[in-house]
């Protein structure tokens, strides 16, 4: 038989709408909430919902998803809650590595290791999810908050995550990247981009964490080569929490109060942003600090283009070596921008006029105490444009609206 | 329509003629093979026993040289393969078995029957699920969502004994997201039992003996970096493996691994939140107190232990050996 084209059409648009049997399992907390929820997550198929009752949810083991096109939905961030206080299993509350899989609208609360984690999850959305450790911020919390990993196509809106030992919204080597209208707080990293490209990060609030919006990339991972990444729009407030990271991890050796860092990469744009009170540094540029070996990795920034920021007070309590004797140096308060000096003139270009501060570390690799500190007077230049589009495909947009 | 319905007669016609040519085996292929998950381990028909685990015709049991840490049980390790067709063998890596076989592991403690795991190659790809033993020890239920048990491990530890969840199944049975087996590889097999199931017209050919990994009971005689890296490849290298679990921790486990960085020397630390502890590297040569590596091992904490999931005490022969590999590495 042959359909009329626009018949075809609609029936086309049609079936990806809504696929022919999709259901809404209704889940609601009570007894036996893990087996159950758990049950239904095993059994959901390509644009099912599974919709989770108001309340808490008292889970003993971590819960994953494995459906493709699956929506998990929640009756909002504050009315019900994962709570994961009795965890005794699994290194996260969720692990999703299934596509296309939304998670919207719920809680989860003191899991023993990662929030939610996602991993080889292509066009995944985190929207309005809440994922705190109740206990305030502490070397035993869980690392990350929101931890996709590995994807193509993320989207995280309107989420507040408190409390990760390690990064409240971590996005690990993956690309096409929103993360915006978020309230990130009390972490030791705010937000992380880390071994990632094409990222969005805008309109984030991000207060009160030891560090606020951090762009790595690290060696000797499967992904690297980090770049192609925007920061704008954010509010950047206030990032004074002492850094409670455990030693061995490389937030670690994040300064307490810093704003935006950027480690190593390759066109990171940071504009529009409204930096406040960050005692460190409002924004911090460096080389990879380490010893390395891997012969694929470039350790140094490269064309980091500061643009027009808001710029109010920080600078007044620095945590680097020999930060009080620098702070008196320059008046009270360290530049809005500070960098570690390496990485050549490709380094940075700076738009707007600003006042900052090189730490002139002779090579990669060097000890702070090599620092020959001296001021810098940015003239504004023009500078290069990011080279290829950035953020989450579009289609994911629809997925997060209220 | 027309089609549809030919196909059917024609795969009616196929299942009988099968069911009439192999009136020996009791197994229930249907059960393998179709897309349902059987409510009841007897469904299957694997064992003419249940309670005894006597193996139907066409089960084997076998063994692994060194086999997972799972709490001190006792497992019974099975290859079902139906009538007529065999394995291959693909060199000293994973048996490549047929649609249609499946893979089945009763854990024991203590004399007692806890759970039955299988793992059925479908049309589709393979399908693992967990079933529980009920307190008479007659019949398995499967355990979708998984559960917990209150055990007593032979060391006398008083555990939360955890039954994975269909999805932990894949966690660390999945290779770039397709589910697989772990366990039967030919390094990880013995010669005998290979050459037994060649003579027995299963399996196409007896692999090429490499390297094997050696038997763990005979870990006081093999060099120890021999036991320590069969134990990092049974108990890890299912996860920390390019396409693993664990891929983006960039930490391989494998066997077959060479490159120091890849197995955790002077390696930091990725994503490992608390898991790293105050510690800079996964392996510190000579140094087994400052590597991330015998640090989780040796973890009981949730967000620290490692591995993630299937153990709730530590293995202390699998420590002790990591721990004198790392001791006695420059």
């Amino acid at each position: 038989m042959r359909m009329p084209a626009t018949l075809f059409a609609a029936v086309s648009a049609l079936a990806l709408a809504a696929p022919l049997y999709a259901k809404t399992v209704p889940v609601p907390a009570g007894e036996g909430a893990q087996a159950r929820l758990q049950e239904a997550l095993i059994l959901a198929d390509a644009g099912d919902v599974v919709q989770l009752g108001a309340g808490r949810f008292a889970l003993t083991d971590g819960l994953s998803l494995d459906a493709k096109g699956v929506t998990l939905r929640g009756m909002g961030m504050d009315a019900t809650v994962l709570d994961f206080s009795g965890q005794q299993g699994a290194g996260e509350g969720l692990l999703v590595t299934s596509d296309d899989v939304t998670l919207r609208d719920f809680a989860i609360e003191n899991t023993k290791g990662d929030g939610i984690k996602s991993k080889g999850a292509d066009n995944i959305v985190y929207y309005r999810l809440r994922v705190t450790w109740t206990g305030g911020p502490k070397e035993t919390n869980g690392a990350y908050g929101l931890y996709p990993v590995e994807s193509t196509g993320v989207l995280i809106d309107g989420c507040k995550v408190s409390g990760a030992s390690d990064a409240g919204i971590y996005v690990g080597q993956s690309k096409a990247i929103t993360v915006r209208y978020n309230y990130v707080e009390s972490n030791v990293a705010g937000i992380e981009i880390e071994n990632s490209r094409d990222a969005l990060v805008s309109g984030n609030l991000v207060t009160r964490n030891t560090g606020g919006i951090l762009v790595f990339d690290l060696p000797s991972l499967p992904v690297m080569g980090g770049g192609n990444t925007l920061i704008e729009g954010n509010m950047v407030v206030g990032n004074d929490t002492p850094n409670f990271a455990p030693k061995g991890n490389i937030v670690a050796g994040v300064p307490r109060g810093t704003g935006v860092m950027v480690m190593a990469n390759d066109h990171v744009a940071i504009r529009g942003n409204t930096l406040v009170d960050n005692p460190t540094a409002q924004m911090l540029i460096v080389a990879y600090p380490n010893a390395f070996t891997d012969p694929r990795y470039n350790p140094f920034p490269r064309q980091i283009a500061i643009g027009a920021n808001r710029i109010v007070g920080g600078g007044d309590d620095p945590q680097i070596p020999g930060g009080d004797q620098l702070k008196a140096a320059f008046g009270g308060a360290l530049p809005a921008l500070v960098w570690d000096g390496l990485g050549g003139k490709d380094a940075l270009t700076v738009e707007a006029k600003l006042a900052g501060l090189s730490l002139n570390l002779p090579q990669q690799g060097a000890a702070a105490t090599a620092a020959r500190p001296e001021g810098m007077a940015f003239a504004p230049m023009p500078v290069m444009a990011l080279p290829g589009p950035v953020g989450a495909p579009a289609a994911l947009d629809a997925r997060a609206r209220p | 329509m027309r089609l549809l319905l030919a196909a059917f007669l024609t795969l009616t016609a196929a299942c009988t003629a099968k069911a009439a040519l192999h009136k020996t085996s009791v197994v229930n292929d249907m059960a393998v093979t179709a897309a349902a998950f059987p409510q009841t381990l007897s469904e299957y028909g694997f064992f003419t026993d249940n309670a005894a685990q006597h193996p139907a015709w066409g089960v084997t049991p076998y063994r692994l040289n060194t086999p997972l840490w799972s709490d001190g049980t006792e497992k019974l390790r099975f290859v079902y393969l139906p009538a007529g067709s065999k394995a291959n063998a693909q060199g000293d890596g994973l048996l490549d078995l047929p649609v249609g076989a499946a893979l089945i592991k009763t854990f024991k403690m203590q004399g007692r029957l806890i759970e039955t795991r299988v793992l059925l190659h479908r049309a589709g790809g393979w399908t693992a699920l967990p079933y529980v033993w009920n307190a008479q020890q007659t019949e398995a239920q499967l355990a979708l969502a998984g559960t917990r048990i209150n055990l007593v491990t032979p060391l006398g530890q008083a555990i939360s004994y955890a039954v994975p969840n269909k999805n932990q199944c894949k966690e660390c049975h999945a290779t770039a997201g397709v589910l697989t087996p772990i366990g039967p590889k030919a390094r990880n097999l013995s010669t005998a039992w290979l050459a037994d199931m060649h003579a027995a017209g299963r399996l196409d050919a007896v692999p090429a003996a490499g390297r094997r990994i050696p038997l763990w009971e005979d870990r006081a005689k093999v060099p120890v970096a021999d036991t320590a890296r069969g134990w990092l490849d049974v108990n890890c290298a299912h996860c920390h493996k390019p396409g693993g679990a664990a891929s983006n921790s960039g930490l391989y486990l494998g066997w077959e691994v060479a490159d120091p960085a890849a197995l955790g020397v002077g390696k930091r630390p990725v994503a490992a939140g608390r898991g790293a502890g105050d510690l800079a590297f996964g392996v510190v040569p000579g140094d087994p107190d400052h590597s991330i590596l015998v640090f989780r091992m040796a973890s009981l904490e949730g967000g620290v232990a490692m591995p993630e999931l299937g153990r709730a005490t530590v293995d202390p022969d699998g420590l002790a050996a990591v721990r004198a590999w790392i001791t006695a590495m420059r």
